[in-house]
């Protein structure tokens, strides 16, 4: 079923009766254009459902209304991109440049997500329940990423604000150069990047992991993990330094 | 660049002395080999380059005679607007004239400073650009036009802005640095700018220099879709390049989806970068808008496609000479901060005492700018007053599309994009091979055709 526009026109006219519990939009032969433009003009409260998303890019990008998207099957590049309200639900893996530049929100993905998940990431919260590909949370801003599996190397480059939980095992040259976003990694770290360290599990951080887990649908335990962060060696440009990165 | 040295004997004194100062270790470098073994970092400092390279003033206008007509120049309309954007974009833009102000961000200049450069480039008609850093209430404010720049680093990048903005640049590189990542000492990392940028106060801060979610043309083209689709797809999209290899930069920006692309030459302004990045990497604007143009030429897309080019832009000569090589509009950075009151000889003292000189004065890195324009101090700010300085940078764009004009009525153009190569001559083998118009007196230009 396609239904892009004014569907509250099929309601009765009672206030609490004129937004539809669902709307479906099926992409075998709805145009991505077409189906951002209607969530772009959702509004709040409204649930959308995506089938057929066959790999697509750019799907339900830049909402900025407090609606429900699932997308049921695979996406490509940037999905959920800019996401500011509401949550996006993938059944399935996501492309490249998942949930980039997330403002606030939540994106959950039940499969695997490729390179640059969350990349730049302002606040909200991204949840992978798979593995994460390289790059995950490069140059993340305050968002808060929970990764059910493994993530691969280079992630939270130049990090600079934000959680970034890891229930599997992390890949080369964690946390490069990163200012003050804080990392927990349950498994294995194959390498650390320059400036990143390990620190203290302190009460504070045991209490907001526990949140994050919650938060992810995760049950693990947070007296499990390691934490990672900026030894802030690098904040300015020395000389004694130039080795270093 | 600051000046250390003990001031040189006149040139007088130093003949009569029997000195001969060495081609290769000139002064400034030799200032520059004690710098370095006394510090033991290297020079950032801002400007573009300042090595002398073949540039528009190897050019010339040939103007009407005989076999062409020249228009009235006080009477005959020579018109200047352009439209940007038109491409793909349903929203394009449209200015009133080609001389668009290029992306400076706030935190490498002042509030004030970016607050005028919108009120002169609004009062004109024309546009201005964010940089690294977001787009702040000044700005937005007070452009009728705002380029909003996509950068690596994405400071302050939010969807808000990117629906407010009339234009989206996505920027690759700089003329300043092709391939290199922006910085922002701590001097200038206020609690505002560090706000903005998500940062700590105070550090020394470093841009990435490659995208963190694509990398390559083919990603391009899906990042391009992405903020189309962000947009409802009103919004034009630049793509800004630095002029190193701009034919097939250029071709990949059009394979890519942009509406706009942006070339700028190494003589390209910077807020902070290495002197060595500055002066060595990237090539002039002149030998980059022949390469860009038959890059859109080949593809079929040249004036859908609009070409801006950057990088010594400093008279209406230069606007027309640009133009005339195929540009459809110009961007300028170095020449906008001059108007607004950059390297002021008022301020002499006051550079003198920073060891620079007026019209020297490039530490734009240190954040003691004494005009206050590429300072987040808030006394030194506090000296620019963002109406007169806005005023002034619109004086000198009015100039700038006057002077254009001058010139292409006299080579009997009706608007400045009726301009061709045709309409120039070179004056050194350099630039007619550069620029592909022959050298002056002949019909000659090196690399196209191979004997004089």
């Amino acid at each position: 079923m396609v239904t892009l526009t004014a569907p509250e026109s099929t309601a009765s006219t009672a206030p609490d009766a004129r937004v539809p519990e669902s709307s479906t939009v099926d992409l075998a032969v709805t145009s991505v254009r077409e189906l951002n433009q209607a969530i772009h003009n959702a509004a709040d409260g409204q649930a959308w459902t995506v089938t057929n998303p066959g790999g697509k890019h750019s799907l339900a990008v830049g909402i900025d209304a407090d609606i429900a998207v699932t997308i049921e099957g695979h996406a490509g590049y940037y999905a959920a991109g800019m996401h500011q309200k509401g949550g996006v639900t993938i059944t399935g893996n996501a492309g490249v440049g998942l949930a980039e530049n997330i403002m606030s929100g939540r994106v959950h993905v039940t499969g695997d997500a490729s390179q640059s998940a969350a990349a730049t990431g302002h606040g909200g919260l991204v949840v992978i329940d798979g593995n994460a590909g390289a790059r995950c949370g490069i140059s993340m801003k305050g968002v808060d990423i929970v990764v059910g599996g493994n993530i691969g190397h280079m992630s939270a480059f130049m990090a600079q604000a934000g959680r970034l939980v890891v229930c599997g095992d992390a890949g080369d040259a964690l946390g490069d150069s990163i200012y003050e976003a804080r990392i927990y990694v349950k498994g294995t770290v194959a390498s650390l990047g320059a400036d990143c360290v390990e620190k203290p599990l302190r009460e504070e951080h045991l209490a907001e992991l526990a949140e994050l887990l919650a938060a992810g649908g995760r049950t693990d335990n947070p007296a499990d993990f390691k934490r990672y962060g900026s030894a802030r060696n690098l904040y300015h440009f020395h000389v004694d330094n130039s080795t270093a990165y | 660049m600051t000046i250390t040295s003990i001031p040189a004997p006149a040139p007088t004194d130093i003949a009569a002395l029997g000195l001969r100062e060495s081609a290769t270790f000139d002064r400034a470098t030799i200032a520059d080999i004690q710098r370095a073994a006394s510090t033991g970092v290297y020079d950032i400092r801002g400007w573009g380059a300042k090595r002398k390279v073949p540039h528009f003033d190897d050019l010339l206008f040939l103007g009407a005679s005989m076999s062409r007509y020249p228009l009235e120049g006080y009477r005959e309309k020579c018109d200047t607007d352009v439209v940007l954007g038109d491409r793909h974009a349903t929203r394009p833009l449209h200015l009133q004239t080609p001389v668009t102000i290029a992306g400076m961000s706030f935190g490498a200049l002042s509030a004030n400073a970016k607050e005028a450069l919108g009120r002169g480039a609004s009062e004109v008609g024309t546009s201005t650009t964010t940089g690294d850093g977001g787009m702040t209430p000044e700005e937005r404010g007070q452009s009728k036009h705002l380029v909003y720049q996509y950068l690596p680093s994405r400071y302050g990048m939010n969807p808000d802005d990117l629906r407010k903005a009339d234009a989206i640049e996505i920027v690759l590189g700089q003329g300043a640095k092709p391939g290199g990542g922006g910085m922002l000492l701590g001097q200038k990392i206020t609690e505002r700018v560090a706000g903005m940028r998500t940062l700590p106060v105070g550090i020394d801060q470093r841009s990435a220099s490659r995208h963190p979610d694509w990398t390559g043309p083919d990603d391009l083209e899906i990042k391009i879709g992405e903020l189309r689709e962000i947009t409802d797809c009103k919004t034009p999209i630049y793509v800004k390049i630095g002029a190193s290899r701009p034919y097939y930069d250029t071709a990949l920006a059009v394979k890519s989806g942009a509406d706009v692309v942006v070339v700028d030459g190494m003589q390209g302004g910077t807020a902070a970068t290495q002197q060595v990045f500055i002066e060595n990497v990237g090539i002039p604007t002149l030998a980059a808008i022949p390469q860009a143009v038959q890059a859109l030429q080949e593809l079929g897309v040249h004036r859908k496609v609009q070409l801006i080019v950057s990088g010594g832009i400093r008279t209406g000569a230069d606007v027309a000479k640009a133009m005339a090589l195929g540009a459809d509009a110009v961007a300028i950075g170095t020449a906008a901060l001059i108007a607004l009151g950059d390297n002021d000889p008022r301020f002499a003292a006051e550079y003198s005492a920073l060891g620079s000189a007026a019209g020297f004065y490039d530490d734009f890195q240190d954040g003691r700018d004494p005009a206050g324009i590429t300072t987040q101090d808030p006394e030194l700010s506090s000296r620019l007053d963002p109406v007169a300085a806005g005023k002034r940078l619109a004086n000198y764009l009015r100039v700038l599309t006057m002077e254009a004009q001058t010139i292409a009525r006299a080579c009997g153009k009706s608007h400045l994009h009726n301009l061709e190569p045709e309409d120039l001559v070179a004056l050194t083998i350099e630039a007619s091979a550069m620029a592909r118009v022959p050298l002056a007196g002949t019909s000659w230009i090196p690399g196209v055709q191979g004997s004089f």
